[in-house]
């Protein structure tokens, strides 16, 4: 157990975390009246924020090890076990989901109208295993909190969602369970070919395995985490069950939930693989920069704002694999922050979409045309949040893509090249949207009574747009938690020495 | 030199974002509101006066504000080469600021508190690349003056005003993602750092780095900044025209334009260095490929009779003559093509008040209304002939001093002078044809049938007073050369 730093005192801080919700969630059943459930929920995701920040000051950038680890036996007869444990690849990934679970609870306060208590219940209890999955480093509980993210996931669409939400629920259900299904196959066969049998991820790592068998694993897990991210072509089911759901699940979904596909590449496929890894980086940057185009061009073809967003993130999540791929420190730590990024921005864009859709019920471009007029606020949190997401500098995903796209250069001029029309079509789906949606046409629809946004909602929006200036003016903080995890984790992929030098060595011919 | 650590090229900046602010927040009461416009750019040309004396003594302010990973950071510095720039640029907005007033009014246009506000953010990005100290600032805000002048050419929100800012924002933003971006990042894979040299020669690509990838990242950052008019990634700038005139003025003459030349000299020489473009041949065919656009451009504001169309593709040719100077790599080409920085900005920014005075006074646009006004409106005529004549280069007007810098640094090259000087030539010759029968015709041609002009005089002093006051600037700076020369100078020692 040399790889888990076990943590201070006698409070089990991860397990807390997970508790918290989880506790909360059950606590509603007894809690009356709809107005005290939506403050209970509010209460409870706020004291899980609280409580998740001094995982920040307390964490130990200088190693790679996982901190503060809890280890337990669970059933002894197949070595399976209870053990948590963060380091720098998930740190910031678990601060993001409780960060953004209160935004999400304050978002639904008036969306939601029907069955609050069932909904808030669903929130909590995404939020306690979305944290599971950043924090188990055991196969069998990762597994169980994987899925077990899928079911209130599947009740916020199929029950809050839109018009098609039967259809988009079992879309977004079957899709993700295929991959799950093939996981489970690779979970069981890593366990089998381990001697003593394990589940424990930590150990599994660096067991040099026949090289066919990485492949066929490998596989296994990269359709598994592909169809979670989404990587083109697995991307079908992305748009359909954003449109449908709730604002709340909308974002739930693409700032967390697709980023648990990425970090499943960097905490299984890489480090337990690495070989086949390796062997398949070309085929996965092309397939990468294959989903840049796609999703851009897509999104600059869409008319309904939230279809826009969601082949955007196709677009974006293609970056983020991109900067997995190049096998490089800054592609790695430009994809692990853009993964941040990406659930700051796109989560507040999400929550732009639902703003207006609570006073237009319409998120037609054409039929929100010119609300700039009447909605002065607001349209300046969406600009900011849109120049966000074209990678304005200044803005945090510039920062992730500068990284990401330095390390593809450093990898290969020509693949990098590809991928800069990418950049171009997020401008370009951007400024569409921004442009009709502040200034419209000469003739746009009527918006008088429009009202701007209140208190509530300006609390929701303000603190992700401080996060979109933190860290695109002032990265270092949550750059440096990175660098020991990323640095081991290319060792153990291709033993490369890391560093921030200049990559001047590599490219030049 | 010494580095000198100080805010203040930050603070200058700042005039103008909260000039901006302030103007956003006092709509309701127009007085107030144009005042904070003014009072934002006084302070900000008083800031950028104070550290003159210092620049001019070969120090340099320097100001990280933010760093951001190894090798990027969000840093200012005020050199001579900044100041080129940030002088003419602050001081024309004060100019502006008055001038707008006049127009805006007098044309009882909407939106005025946008169109201020936006104004204002335009120069803290015009400002901000003045003073930045590395690519990514520069880029930052590039970005900033793209964004921020889009409302300004959609002003007017007709259906002419949106196809014109929709050409404006998707040329801009292409050529600044597609090939600025890349660019900027393979740099600093290569160097490690986006931070500008100290000098001209020297350039920043370490020796060593293949011939055809730094050729490649030069020309990505000649088209990249389309800003600076180069054709073929010109033809926003005349879709740009039909914003308001002021905007037209003080950004397509000044500000939009200047930054985009300002950033590709600002790379070319400190970035690549001379060293590095005359040893790579960078020099004569960027020469050429810039004198293309400039006799074309010429061309076809031959065939303009839209006055500010005349004007947008006379500023497209001029633009050109900045990169060809520097592209010349001679001390003297140099100097010639900085020093016009200044010179075209206090030439056509009162080019752009005549036509806009002429304007609000007349509501004409076409130079063939025009016969025979001049002897109704002889202040914006006279200003108008004194600034022709500065483009066309004639003594003793400020673009005198351009023409006779460039014709020694043409004859100064070692190969292919002649070819340049009869580019020059032409060039002249086309700037006589094009501007000459404009103020001929106003003051000499005849009346059109009919019109007699009854009830036109001066446009509103708030105007009339700043077009003289940039036009007999234009004159002084043909006189008396050496306060804009003293940095063009220490830029190339």
């Amino acid at each position: 157990m040399d790889f888990l730093i076990l943590h201070d005192g006698w409070l089990p801080i991860l397990s807390i975390l997970m508790i918290l919700p989880l506790a909360g969630a059950f606590l509603l059943f007894v809690i009356p009246g709809e107005n005290f459930q939506k403050y209970w929920a509010l209460g409870v995701t706020i004291l899980t924020a609280a409580v998740s920040l001094p995982l920040y000051y307390s964490f130990d950038p200088t190693t790679h090890n996982y901190q503060f680890g809890e280890h337990h036996s669970w059933i002894p007869a197949l070595n399976v076990n209870y053990t948590l444990g963060i380091d720098g690849i998930s740190l910031l990934l678990v601060l993001m989901t409780t960060l953004l679970m209160p935004l999400c609870v304050l978002c639904s306060w008036r969306y939601i109208t029907t069955k609050v208590r069932a909904f808030m219940f669903c929130l909590l209890l995404i939020e306690s295993t979305m944290l599971g999955v950043f924090m188990a480093l055991d196969f069998v509980f990762f597994y169980i909190v994987w899925e077990a993210t899928l079911i209130p996931m599947f009740f916020l669409i199929g029950v809050w969602g839109g018009e098609r939400k039967i259809y988009a629920s079992i879309k977004f259900f079957l899709y993700t369970l295929a991959g799950s299904v093939l996981m489970l196959v690779a979970i069981i066969a890593l366990y089998f070919n381990t001697d003593p049998h394990t589940f424990s991820i930590p150990l599994l790592m660096g067991q040099g395995y026949s090289s066919i068998f990485q492949k066929w694993v490998f596989v296994a897990f990269f359709l598994a985490f592909a169809i979670k991210v989404p990587m083109f072509p697995f991307h079908t089911w992305l748009p359909a069950a954003h449109v449908q759901a709730p604002t709340a699940g909308s974002v739930i979904l693409a700032s967390v939930l697709l980023k648990m596909g990425t970090y499943g590449f960097l905490r299984f496929c890489l480090p337990i693989t690495p070989a086949a890894s390796v062997t398949f980086t070309p085929y996965i940057l092309w397939l990468s920069v294959a989903g840049i185009l796609y999703g851009g061009f897509t999104a600059l073809a869409q008319s309904d704002m939230k279809k826009l967003i969601a082949y955007s993130s196709v677009g974006h999540m293609g970056f983020i694999t991109l900067g997995i791929f190049v096998l490089n420190p800054n592609g790695m730590e430009g994809a692990l922050l853009q993964m941040i990024n990406h659930g700051i921005t796109t989560g507040a864009l999400f929550l732009c979409v639902g703003i207006i859709y609570e006073r237009t019920h319409t998120r037609e471009l054409a039929l929100n045309a010119g609300v700039g007029m009447y909605m002065p606020v607001y349209v300046t949190f969406l600009a900011f949040f849109s120049l966000s997401s074209l990678a304005f500098p200044g803005t945090n995903s510039f920062i992730g893509e500068f990284m990401i796209l330095a390390g593809g250069f450093a990898k290969s001029k020509l693949i990098a090249t590809c991928a800069i029309p990418g950049a171009i079509l997020a401008a370009a789906y951007m400024l569409r949207m921004l442009q009709k949606v502040i200034w419209g046409g000469t003739e746009n629809p009527i918006h008088t009574g429009l009202s701007d946004l209140n208190t509530r909602e300006i609390v929701t929006l303000a603190p992700l747009l401080l996060l979109v200036f933190w860290i695109g003016l002032a990265p270092k903080p949550f750059i440096n938690v990175m660098h020991a995890s990323v640095a081991h984790l290319l060792e153990q992929v291709i033993g490369m020495q890391t560093g921030i030098a200049p990559m001047a060595n590599v490219l030049l011919p | 030199m010494e580095v000198i650590v100080s805010s203040k090229p930050l603070v200058a900046m700042l005039c103008a974002l909260f000039g901006a602010i302030l103007v956003s927040l006092s709509g309701k009461n127009p007085n107030i509101r144009e005042s904070w416009s003014v009072a934002a750019a006084v302070c900000m040309f008083g800031v950028i006066a104070s550290m003159v004396p210092e620049v001019m003594a070969g120090n340099v302010y320097k100001y990280q504000l933010f760093d951001m990973l190894p090798g990027l950071s969000l840093t200012f510095r005020a050199d001579a080469f900044s100041m080129i720039f940030a002088i003419v640029a602050s001081f024309l907005w004060i100019l502006a600021a008055f001038y707008s007033m006049g127009y805006m009014r007098g044309l009882l246009e909407h939106a005025q508190t946008r169109f201020n506000t936006c104004f204002a953010l335009s120069l803290f990005g015009a400002i901000g690349v003045a003073f930045a100290d590395n690519i990514f600032t520069l880029y930052l805000f590039y970005e900033i003056v793209s964004i921020c002048t889009y409302p300004l050419v959609a002003h007017h929100q007709d259906e002419e005003g949106y196809s014109g800012a929709r050409k404006y924002i998707v040329y801009l933003t292409t050529t600044a993602k597609g090939l600025l971006l890349p660019a900027m990042i393979l740099i600093y894979v290569l160097t490690g750092s986006l931070d500008f040299a100290d000098n001209i020669h020297t350039g920043i690509i370490p020796v060593g780095v293949n011939g055809v990838v730094v050729t490649i990242l030069y020309i990505c950052f000649l088209i990249g900044f389309a800003k600076n008019g180069v054709m073929p990634v010109h033809n926003w700038l005349p879709g740009a025209m039909v914003a308001p005139t002021p905007v037209s003025a003080l950004l397509h003459a000044v500000a939009v334009v200047k930054v985009g030349v300002f950033s590709t000299t600002r790379v070319m020489l400190y970035v690549f260095g001379t060293d590095q473009m005359s040893a790579l041949g960078l020099g004569v065919p960027t020469a050429y490929f810039v004198s293309f656009t400039i006799i074309t451009a010429s061309i076809i504001a031959l065939t303009k009779d839209n006055l500010k169309a005349r004007l947008a593709y006379s500023t497209v040719s001029q633009l050109s003559y900045i990169i060809l100077g520097v592209a010349l790599l001679t001390p003297n080409g140099i100097e010639g093509g900085l020093v016009h920085i200044a010179n075209h900005a206090f030439s056509k920014i009162t080019l752009f008040f005549c036509a806009g005075a002429i304007y609000v006074a007349t509501r004409k646009k076409t130079i063939s209304e025009m016969s025979g006004l001049g002897r109704t409106m002889p202040f914006t005529f006279a200003a108008f002939g004194i600034a022709s004549l500065s483009m066309i280069g004639a003594p003793p007007v400020a673009g005198f001093v351009t023409k006779w810098k460039l014709l020694v640094g043409a004859m100064e090259m070692e190969t292919h002078s002649i070819g340049i000087l009869l580019v020059l030539l032409a060039s002249t010759l086309l700037n006589a044809a094009y501007f000459a029968p404009v103020t001929y015709r106003a003051f000499f041609g005849k009346r059109p049938e009919g019109e007699t002009y009854e009830g036109i005089k001066e446009a509103p002093l708030s105007m009339v007073i700043p077009l003289m006051i940039a036009a007999i600037i234009s004159v002084i700076i043909g006189i008396y050369p050496d306060f804009m020369m003293t940095f063009v100078n220490m830029v190339t020692q």
